[in-house]
């Protein structure tokens, strides 16, 4: 509307593409997908009181060593090499996760300014290897070769009836549903759980019912960053069958407004990384068939909420001014 | 070696063009937090400041008003800021991570308004840049910012605010008050700094050109703790560790040699600041005597550099001794700089002990 | 001179004062009494501007005036001494008095001109500090005069002083009282709240009795005691001495030898301290606090980190000085914290979550898979029992903790303690804030669990408390022992010689 093209155009575009089926709902879980492991990431990290920015850095890493196995492992059975593969792309976020956690366990060094340097410092390593170690010779683009045709995961379009295959939709879709159960079992239902939430919330008082904060601290980080790298599984298993340089589009920042929206709450954050999803399909036709509309709108709608959201206490003052005013 | 010394001038000027946008942002953030009020949100406030000038600027021709419309463009960004952090009590890093994801996408998305482009805005003919004054600027307002701080009544509100805001309010100061105005002027110096970067380095806009800028200042504010002069000394130590890594950009592969001596240079300035804060004593502006720190600092340097030479000669031994280091590991210095600084000073580093608290008071 | 009519004052669903009249005459000294909670610092901050009321006016002199802010209250005379310190720790003593008054002009600070003024006031009224001093150097009574100095620097005629006495020893308030006298000659009003009934009756001209919000009484001083001024405070009879069964002591539960503990300002808060504390009777730890007394509890319980602690702790014959918190809990020591909401309690946890807290990880609380799930339904009936045994109300496990009053927070922390069956009990400041008939309760059952068999040490700032309560009697002062007391027969002379260090 301030830029000028038919708003309700624009809309329409987002909302039917988004939900179109069966290619709009496809494309949509897709984009989905990345959003709720990164959202359960930075929900887990909070949980804890801590800010995880590194999720973008921590997909890397995982990725990354997804892509690795599948390469140097590639003549294992795939019964063997899928799981291996995912259990790399687990431990490669960890252990991105767990760097910021000891910083800020050992020296009380912030999370946040760290998590924001080791996503550069990712990039730019893992580009290096990608271009001196992995890349196929003669290919210009940055990537690395291809993974082993037996570490794909199998794209859901095979099962449901009436999807086409060329839908990137697979299945660690399942794995991310999964994923929301066990973190939510995992925090209010078993003693680990408890105590990362108690040390989020009074670290004071989690220590005199015996908990170290310092352990806490690096477990919730390591936790935070294997759900993250999990999108690694999703991109570079079930989707691109390469290490393609730079391939997340901020999936990591996307992930804060998802937790902030979804109240850290793994059920929440699954809708708020459905909406996330229904804004990134949406948000392609909008760029591409309206003339100033540009996709920084998506960017710009997430800021938005982590601001609003964050900023709740004002939805407070609100109604109470309102109820004042009805008084009067 | 050769080769380094013939570089030292062009190091310096370097050096004072890569500082200067972080010493605007570092003393920006130095009034907010000073005040009590994190601002992780100086990358977003570089960006609104980048924008905007070189937008105005190019639409002008005239930097003078883009640097204004900038500093404008800045404050009002910083004014949402300390709205959400001080009016709504939302949490401060939160909101300030807001600000910088708003600030990657705002841009890009006016400019492909205005422009009908990806993001960048179009170029500006070079007699309408500016490349000299902000740096001036910049190193002038250090002393600016020292007096300000402490020889004003302004400055010593904004201390009592950050330390302990409770008195202040029971003296009868206005907690909000100054710390909105802290947040501005951090909104007004870090545009400035953003303003800089395109329409005095470059000439144009690009998205996400602040680059983590906005964090190194942050880094370089702690490890400064957050003293006018100090933080002016560690953005010039990042500033000089940036130049280093953008002299051998164009080279693949950089000789031992020069990899050697950045090296040195890099863990003799760390081990000096380790030693002078292990010997300084925490009142508002006390000095050492000159000639504690120089000897020490001298002595630092030898050691350093002769530990330094000892290891990379085993790690030569076994990597790299053919070709010689890759691009990317010179890349990531200023980044694995900034964390190493920031394990090792934050524990040492005496805050403002209301740093990060929403002052909440029972009218 | 200052007159307070039908204040009102609401924090959310809390009435802190109803219709509050209150008139203070010019050149006395005026005691606000009540109890924790009574509304009567509430009271205080809405004439210093702190706070504004609801509804209701402050006359000043005859004349209504609007006082919204502290600097409104400033310039008409009025200064406050709050009950913490409102201090710049890292600046200096000048600083601080002129935050807010900044002589000079708004672009140069004129600190010279301000110490002039200082010396002025410090010689008048007998208050002497170094203008220099930066304020983390300086003990507490000096901080103290430090707050007096800014109020006088603002050329206050009325004085409201909020607990004033919390932090002295009994000679410092001799001391303190000197220049509440001179002050008085000097023609300044003082209002001192407080909720010290001895010292009411040494200082003051007249007394405001608040209970509950509300004014229950204005007398002369010179015209009532000590029992009708308990009596309106509470609104029963109250029993100043707890009544307890002689102790039946046996073996020795805890033994300290030669504690020596370092705070974070790398100072000795304990200095080679030793005692012990046998089954079936309490050992009162007195003092004031800042004595050393927390750093013996963290010592004690765990929380200490093994660098800054020396010495040994043995307890039941075993050597448990190097053991984290959750063994020692596992081993029967229990702790009720000084702090419950710093560290006793998650308030956004519910009851429930709350009072597995130190005993999440084992059964009944964590049961399936090794150990690892919780199990719901043990942990609910848990919880209504305790909640039932120590009548914490509202008696609903699934409120949050931030929802209940103090008390009933102590008494949940009290019964999840309890329920341990602990053969030692480490308590501090056992009623801070709690009102009267949870007092009492707690009494009770501290006394209880004693004739059970349990071991107490017993922390309190509170000198009718912990001379009530324990068999033993043990005075702090700066990090050491000064003496053992019976408190049956101790006086508060005594005693609060051995507070200052006397023998």
């Amino acid at each position: 509307m301030i830029v000028g093209d038919n708003p309700i155009k624009a809309y329409g575009l987002l909302i039917g593409s988004a939900l179109s089926y069966p290619v709009g709902i496809g494309y949509t879980l897709f984009y989905t997908t990345p959003l709720i492991f990164t959202g359960l990431a930075v929900a887990v990290a909070f949980r804890c009181g801590l800010l995880n920015i590194g999720a973008e850095g921590q997909l890397y890493v995982a990725a990354f060593a997804a892509t690795w196995i599948g390469i140097s492992a590639a003549k294992l059975p795939m019964i063997l090499l899928v799981p291996i593969a995912c259990i790399f792309a687990v431990l490669g976020g960890a252990f991105w996760g767990a760097i910021p956690g000891v910083l800020k366990a050992r020296f009380g060094s912030h999370e946040v300014i760290n998590t924001i340097m080791l996503n550069f410092i990712a990039i730019s390593i893992l580009g290096y290897f990608t271009q001196y170690h992995y890349k196929t010779p003669g290919d210009p683009i940055m990537q690395t070769a291809p993974i082993g045709a037996n570490a794909h995961i199998p794209r859901l379009g095979q099962f449901i009836p009436g999807m086409p295959e060329f839908i990137p939709l697979n299945f660690a879709f399942i794995l991310a549903l999964l994923a929301c159960v066990f973190v939510y079992v995992f925090l209010w239902k078993t003693k680990f759980g408890y105590e990362i939430r108690a040390t989020g919330l009074n670290p004071t008082a989690a220590e005199y019912g015996g908990i170290a904060p310092r352990k806490q601290i690096i477990v919730a980080m390591a936790l935070s960053g294997a759900l993250a790298g999990m999108v690694g599984i999703h991109e570079v298993l079930g989707y691109r069958y390469v290490y393609y340089d730079n391939f997340s589009a901020n999936v990591g920042f996307t992930g804060i407004a998802v937790a902030l929206l979804g109240r850290n709450h793994p059920v929440g954050v699954l809708f708020a990384a459905l909406f996330f999803g229904m804004l990134e399909r949406g948000g392609i036709p909008v760029d591409a068939f309206t003339e100033k509309v540009s996709k920084d709108i998506v960017d710009i709608l997430k800021a938005l909420v982590i601001l609003f959201v964050a900023g709740e206490a004002m939805f407070q003052m609100l109604f109470s001014k309102l109820g004042v005013m009805k008084e009067q | 070696m050769s080769d380094f010394i013939t570089l030292l001038p062009i190091l310096f000027f370097t050096t004072l063009r890569l500082t200067t946008p972080l010493l605007l942002a570092a003393l920006g953030g130095l009034f907010s937090e000073r005040a009590g009020v994190i601002n992780i949100a100086l990358e977003g406030l570089m960006l609104s400041g980048a924008f905007t000038s070189a937008v105005v600027t190019w639409k002008t021709g005239n930097p003078w008003i883009g640097v204004l419309c900038g500093i404008g463009a800045g404050v009002a960004v910083a004014w949402v800021y300390a709205i959400f952090t001080i009016k709504f009590k939302a949490d401060q890093v939160v909101s300030g991570t807001a600000i910088n994801i708003l600030m990657i996408g705002l841009p890009g998305f006016l400019s492909g308004a205005l422009f009908l482009s990806s993001g960048s805005t179009p170029s500006i003919p070079e007699q309408a840049q500016m490349p000299y004054f902000p740096i001036i600027f910049a190193f002038v307002m250090v002393p600016v910012t020292w007096y300000v701080l402490y020889k004003t009544p302004f400055g010593l509100r904004l201390r009592a605010v950050g330390e302990n805001p409770a008195a202040a309010d029971a003296a009868g100061v206005s907690v909000y008050r100054i710390r909105y105005t802290g947040v501005m002027i951090s909104g007004a110096l870090a545009a400035v700094g953003g303003a800089y970067l395109s329409i005095g380095q470059a000439s144009l806009f690009t998205r996400n050109m602040t680059a983590g800028r906005g964090f190194i200042a942050l880094a370089a504010l702690i490890f400064g703790k957050w003293r006018p002069v100090q933080t002016m000394l560690a953005c010039l130590f990042f500033g000089f560790t940036e130049a280093l890594t953008i002299q051998v950009q164009g080279i693949q592969f950089i000789r031992w040699k020069l990899f050697t001596a950045i090296l040195i240079i890099i863990v003799a300035v760390i081990a000096l600041f380790v030693i002078q804060l292990g010997k300084e004593r925490e009142t508002s502006n006390e000095k050492l005597p000159l000639w504690i720190t120089a000897t020490s600092g001298f002595i630092t340097f030898l050691l350093a550099a002769y530990i330094t030479k000892r290891i990379l000669g085993v790690v030569r031994e076994y990597w790299f001794a053919e070709t010689g280091i890759p691009i990317q590991f010179i890349q990531i210095i200023p980044y694995v700089l900034t964390i190493v600084v920031l394990a090792g000073f934050i524990g040492a580093s005496r805050a403002p002990k209301a740093l990060g608290q929403p002052y909440q008071k029972e009218r | 001179m200052l007159e307070l009519k039908n204040i009102t004052k609401r924090f959310g669903s809390v009435l802190a004062n109803d219709q509050i009249n209150i008139k203070i005459e010019k050149g006395t000294i005026h005691a606000i009494v009540g109890e924790n909670g009574a509304g009567k610092s509430t009271i205080m901050r809405i004439a210093y501007g702190f706070y504004n009321a609801d509804s209701g006016e402050i006359l000043i002199n005859g004349n209504v005036r609007d006082i919204k802010t502290p600097h409104d209250a400033i310039a008409l005379g009025i200064g406050m001494v709050h009950q913490h310190f409102m201090l710049v720790d890292t600046m200096t003593v000048v600083e601080n008095i002129v935050l807010g008054k900044e002589p000079g002009s708004q672009t140069s600070l004129d600190l010279e001109s301000a110490k002039q003024k200082i010396r002025k006031i410090s010689e008048e009224f007998k208050l002497f500090v170094n203008p220099d001093a930066v304020i983390e150097t300086l003990s507490v009574g000096q901080e103290q005069r430090v707050e007096l100095l800014k109020a006088l620097y603002r050329d206050a005629q009325l004085l409201i002083l909020d607990e004033p006495t919390a932090v002295l020893t009994p000679q410092e308030v001799e001391e303190f009282f000197a220049i509440l006298r001179s002050m008085r000659e000097q023609g300044k009003t003082i209002v001192i709240i407080t909720h010290k009934l001895d010292e009411v009756l040494a200082i003051s001209d007249n007394v405001t009795v608040m209970r509950d919000g509300k004014v229950v009484g204005n007398v002369m001083t010179k015209e009532t005691n000590a029992a009708q001024l308990a009596k309106m405070m509470v609104g029963r009879e109250v029993l100043l001495r707890v009544e307890k069964p002689d102790a039946n002591v046996g073996n020795s539960v805890l033994k300290v030898e030669n504690l020596t503990v370092i705070n974070h300002e790398q100072a000795n808060a304990l200095k080679s301290i030793s005692l012990e504390v046998k089954a079936g009777e309490i050992v009162g730890i007195a003092g004031v606090e800042g004595n050393g007394q927390t750093e013996l509890i963290e010592a004690l319980s765990g929380l200490t980190p093994a660098a800054n602690l020396s010495g040994k702790i043995v307890f039941n014959g075993q050597d448990i000085t190097k053991l984290n918190p959750r063994k020692r809990k596992e081993y029967g020591i229990a702790h009720i914290p000084e702090d419950r909401h710093k560290r006793g309690l998650v308030l956004e946890f519910d009851l429930s979550e709350n009072s597995i807290l130190g005993v999440h990880y084992r059964p009944p609380a964590a049961t399936s898979l090794g150990h690892v799930l919780l199990n719901d339904t043990a942990i609910q009936q848990r919880a209504n029992q305790i909640i039932k045994d120590f009548d914490v109300r509202p008696p609903n496990s699934a409120l949050a903790a931030k929802a209940l009053s103090g008390g009933n927070q102590q008494k949940l922390i009290i019964g999840r303690e309890f329920d341990l069956q602990p053969r030692l009990l480490l308590v501090s400041q056992p009623t801070r804030g709690v009102d009267i008939g949870a007092i009492e309760f707690i009494h009770r059952k501290l006394v209880e669990l004693r004739d059970a068999g349990c071991a107490v040490l017993l922390v309190s700032a509170e000198l009718e408390e912990v001379t009530a309560l324990a068999d033993r009697l043990l005075v702090l002062h700066e990090g050491e022992i000064a003496g053992e007391v019976d408190p049956k027969i101790a006086t508060t002379e005594e005693i609060g010689l051995l507070m200052t260090g006397g023998r």
